[in-house]
């Protein structure tokens, strides 16, 4: 092996890596306010992907049907907690704005729009719209209802709803596997490296998500009343923050970084409805080496990850995955020695 | 119906099945793949429901043991009987290594690690070329009893299910032992397991083996009954369904496995029929199905079915315990006049902030001995530091004239130390005799082997004796038999003084005793204590309640922002300048 080999190995061990790094920090931000191990954070992936895909092709997605299929499903859901809480017209109307007329209002838009061939910004943005409400939805279906579970609990559930959406997948975009065309065509030459406009996409829509996410925590009112849950959910319902609107904002967030995710992903490896299972548990590696805790320490993580699985998939193939999954366990052990002993919680 | 014969009977009905003329072949199949899928989720059971490590990677172990068979009988040629403990020793071996990186995580780390090695084992079964890579290993010859080949599905009915009710037996009786008290004291109530002297790491290995063999057996019997091997049913998938069967039938519940692995199959096997028929098309649907029922369960019932199909049968009270021999008590030498427990600049920092500053005192032998000061002065820190649950930043603690400060609670324990906690520190599903017989659990000897065979009635009729004899000490007889949960906080602290007792010590650390109690319960302890004393019993104890601590010590050390300010006895210390004004503020 030279040099230019190990060059190209490098870079594209690092544009997977920037993929794993949204994941992984996305991952992280839903496990501190919820306590959720978001095991179905990949599907997102895949089902943004494939949106994007179809789109890209002049198709519509089954993500529409999916989409108003959750609404009305959470809507249910709002119904029996509405009838233990009590009817309002105001929590209905809203209920009803939240679940039915939104989702609504963007299938009948993608319905509309599907075929006109828009170009790719605009699939984009209608991808990240669409996927984005499917993560409230969920946490108002799967996790609100035991919210207050074991994270242990909470991770089985995670399982469950893992195994839900890689069904949902299949029937809702089919078998057959999608690769949405770059960007652009566009080829960077940099010394003995040859740099696609598509990697660059992905470095510099990283980087922006990352910068983005870092001022929503840093400068908005919203993202420090995430964190404040994150510290301490208790407190934060002491001092007004609604600890479900949190969790509700956690899961958008998270739904959209997985779009956003796969949109990058989609022209440079064909995804299939379970694809997204593996790209998100490469991102949890990243987080679990942060401790599910540290977004700084994720991205760089992540970087490592992205690495080794180009370097293990160029030296031995065939053991890529074992390479990639073996490499968590010391990390997880020495999370263990270091972690401060915390009494078992139940 | 009792449970025994409940249990006769379904092993009644299940050996009687095969011969039942007109049972179709393809429901002894279906209930074959029941018993297969039942072994291993009654080690999961056993694993994350009562030992509260959850394992996603379960079916890797049954993995290693279907293909250890497989390799042998088909390349090697052996008898496959003669694999069997080949099988078990893969998958027990496969369980330490991994069990000793596994059982270290903490909280969800261990699920995610087992997520891992699940997934990783998985790729590594399809890419070995001695296991056949993708195509795996077929050919596998069936059992045979005396020359005639079990190829049958109602001929392998019978080692299939034999296999399950031994399995259950051995799981119920391993529970109800020694080691199962230590087993289910890990997932609520570590800490304390931990201060009667039970190696938590050492308990949790041997449950992550115990589930891991069952698996092993599970996958030994499917190489054997399938005659063909491949990776696909040990993925991390098939992990997953067979935690989900636990969840089923109650994540606690040994004989909740089989109903669960009952109902999961069934389940699986309807959906696969119905599917195709609704829908015109098949695959991946059931996993929809799998994933809303499962969330749906937790959501409605998270303790699974098995407690609501119990709840039907007759409550089964026990009877309090039969007296037995006496266990052999410590030697207490109370002519010896060295301290016991000696404090020698003893220092904790927890970073910045120091919460044990240089901290020397002693308690002599038969002495009761009280640590008091203000909300925050350092007292429980220095009692796990006595106990080995904080380590020293700096100074000793000697007991008995040895050093123990840098040890393990169980090696501090094994001394002779027990303890009580500020924070009650009871497994609020056992019952207060099973919390009590914890404290003793350094004073029997029999292993898992001794508890599945029953050789172990005789040291746990002792123990069980001992515990009650504990509890009848405190005056708590008629709670005996309840849920530890069930009692009111003042009564609970009064079984952890028990289960402190029941260890035999020399030493007895008490943290707040009496918060809680009403005055005539107060009056109790303090005559209970002065016994204790009498026996030659040393005892130091943190309380708030100064009527309690005067009329009973003989000694008294005042901490104030974890440092000493003051020591002696009762006398000096009501009138000590300084305590006055750590309590009372200013020259009052």
């Amino acid at each position: 092996m030279d040099g230019t080999i190990l060059l190209f190995l490098l870079q594209d061990g690092i544009t997977n890596g920037a993929i794993y790094a949204l994941l992984g920090i996305a991952l992280v931000l839903v496990f501190a306010v919820t306590r959720v191990i978001f095991i179905p954070q990949g599907e997102f992936v895949a089902f943004g992907a494939l949106t994007y895909a179809l789109l890209e092709s002049g198709r519509l997605p089954g993500t529409v049907w999916l989409l108003v299929g959750f609404g009305v499903a959470a809507f249910v859901f709002d119904l029996v907690a509405l009838r233990r809480s009590g009817f309002t017209p105001a929590r209905l109307t809203s209920a009803a704005i939240v679940d039915l007329v939104i989702p609504g209002l963007l299938a009948a838009a993608t319905w509309s729009i599907a075929g006109m061939g828009l170009g790719n910004v605009v699939h984009f943005a209608l991808t990240v719209a669409l996927i984005t409400p499917l993560g409230p939805l969920l946490y108002k279906i799967a996790y609100r209802p035991i919210a207050d579970a074991s994270v242990l609990t909470l991770l089985i559930a995670s399982v469950g709803v893992h195994l839900a959406l890689v069904g949902l997948g299949l029937v809702f975009f089919g078998a057959e596997g999608l690769r949405a065309p770059a960007v652009s065509d566009l080829m960077l030459t940099v010394g003995p490296l040859i740099v696609t406009a598509q990697s660059i996409a992905v470095y510099v829509v990283t980087a922006i998500a990352i910068l983005a996410l870092w001022l929503f925590f840093e400068r908005t009112l919203w993202g420090k009343a995430l964190r404040a849950t994150a510290v301490n959910g208790l407190g934060a319902r002491l001092v007004g923050i609604r600890t479900a609107f949190s969790g509700t904002l956690a899961f958008a967030l998270a739904a959209s970084v997985g779009a956003l995710s796969g949109i990058l992903v989609a022209p440079m490896t064909t995804i299939y409805y379970d694809t997204g299972f593996l790209i998100g548990l490469k991102g949890f590696v990243a987080a679990i080496i942060g401790g599910l805790a540290s977004h700084p320490l994720t991205a760089p993580a992540a970087l490592a990850v992205g690495t080794v699985e180009s370097l293990a998939a160029f030296f031995a193939s065939d053991m890529k995955e074992i390479v990639v999954f073996s490499l968590i366990l010391p990390v997880l052990v020495w999370r263990s020695l270091t972690a401060t002993h915390v009494e078992e919680e139940d | 119906m009792s449970p025994r014969r409940l249990l006769t009977a379904f092993v009644v009905v299940l050996a009687l099945v095969p011969v039942i003329p007109g049972v179709p072949v393809f429901w002894i199949t279906l209930l074959g793949n029941i018993g297969l899928a039942a072994l291993v989720a009654m080690g999961l059971v056993l694993l994350t429901g009562v030992g509260g490590m959850t394992s996603f990677g379960q079916a890797a172990f049954c993995g290693f043991g279907a293909y250890a068979s497989a390799v042998l009988t088909v390349s090697w040629g052996w008898n496959p009987w003669a694999t069997l403990p080949v099988s078990l020793a893969v998958s027990g071996a496969a369980a330490v290594v991994l069990g000793l990186l596994t059982v270290r995580l903490s909280g969800h780390f261990l699920p995610l690690g087992t997520i891992a090695w699940g997934l990783a084992l998985y790729y590594l079964f399809g890419n070995l070329e001695i296991l056949g890579r993708h195509d795996g290993i077929s050919g596998i010859p069936p059992l045979s009893i005396g020359g005639y080949a079990l190829t049958d599905p109602r001929t392998v009915h019978w080692p299939i299910w034999g296999a399950v009710i031994v399995a259950g037996i051995a799981t119920t009786r391993l529970l109800d032992s020694r080691v199962g008290r230590a087993i289910r004291a890990l997932r609520r109530g570590q800490l304390a397991a931990e201060a009667f002297g039970i190696d938590a790491s050492t308990t949790k290995l041997i449950v992550f083996v115990y589930a891991a063999l069952l698996a092993g057996l599970s996958g030994w019997l499917y190489a054997h009954v399938q005659r063909t091997v491949t990776q696909t049913p040990f993925g991390v998938s098939a992990g997953i369904e067979y935690l989900f069967m636990a969840v089923v039938g109650g994540s606690g519940q040994v004989w909740g496995a089989v109903v669960g692995a009952g109902l999961v199959t069934l389940l699986k096997e309807a959906l696969q029929r119905l599917v195709p028929v609704l829908f015109g098309t098949g695959a991946q649907l059931e996993g929809v199905v799998f994933g809303v029922v499962l969330v749906a369960l937790l959501q409605v019932a998270r303790d699974g079915l098995w407690p609501r199909l119990a709840a039907l049968l007759p409550a089964r009270l026990r009877p309090p315990p039969e007296p037995a021999e006496d266990l052999t008590r410590r030697s207490i030498d109370t002519t010896r006049k060295t301290p016991l427990l000696v404090l020698d600049g003893a220092r904790k920092q927890f970073g910045g902030l120091t919460a044990v500053n240089n901290v020397s005192f002693q308690v002599g032998r038969g002495e009761i001995v009280a640590l008091i000061g203000p909300n925050g002065a350092g007292k429980s820190t220095t009692f796990n530091l006595i106990t080995g649950v904080t380590r020293l930043t700096a100074g000793r603690v000697s007991f008995d004239g040895i050093e123990i400060g840098g040890t393990s609670p169980q090696a501090i324990a094994r001394r002779g130390v027990a303890r009580t906690f500020q924070h009650v520190k009871l497994n609020p599903d056992m019952t207060v005799l099973e919390n009590v017989a914890l404290g003793a659990h350094l004073r029997g000897r029999s292993g898992v082997i001794a508890a599945i065979l029953r050789l172990d009635r005789r040291d746990e009729a002792r123990l069980l004796a001992e515990a009650a004899k504990q509890i009848e000490r405190v005056g708590l007889a008629e709670h005996m038999m309840k849920p530890a949960g069930s009692l009111a906080l003042g009564q609970q602290r009064v079984v952890e003084i028990a289960r402190a007792l029941a260890m035999d010590p020399e030493l007895l650390l008490l943290d707040e005793p009496a918060a809680g109690l009403r005055h005539f319960e107060k009056g109790a302890l303090a005559d209970l204590l002065r016994r204790l004393r009498a026996e030659g019993v040393s005892v130091l104890l943190v309380e708030h309640d100064m009527g309690f601590v005067m009329g009973l010590t003989d000694h008294i050390v005042v901490l104030d922002f974890g440092t000493k300010i003051a020591e002696g006895p009762p006398e000096v210390i009501k009138t000590h300048p300084a305590v006055l004004e750590a309590y009372l503020g200013g020259a009052a």
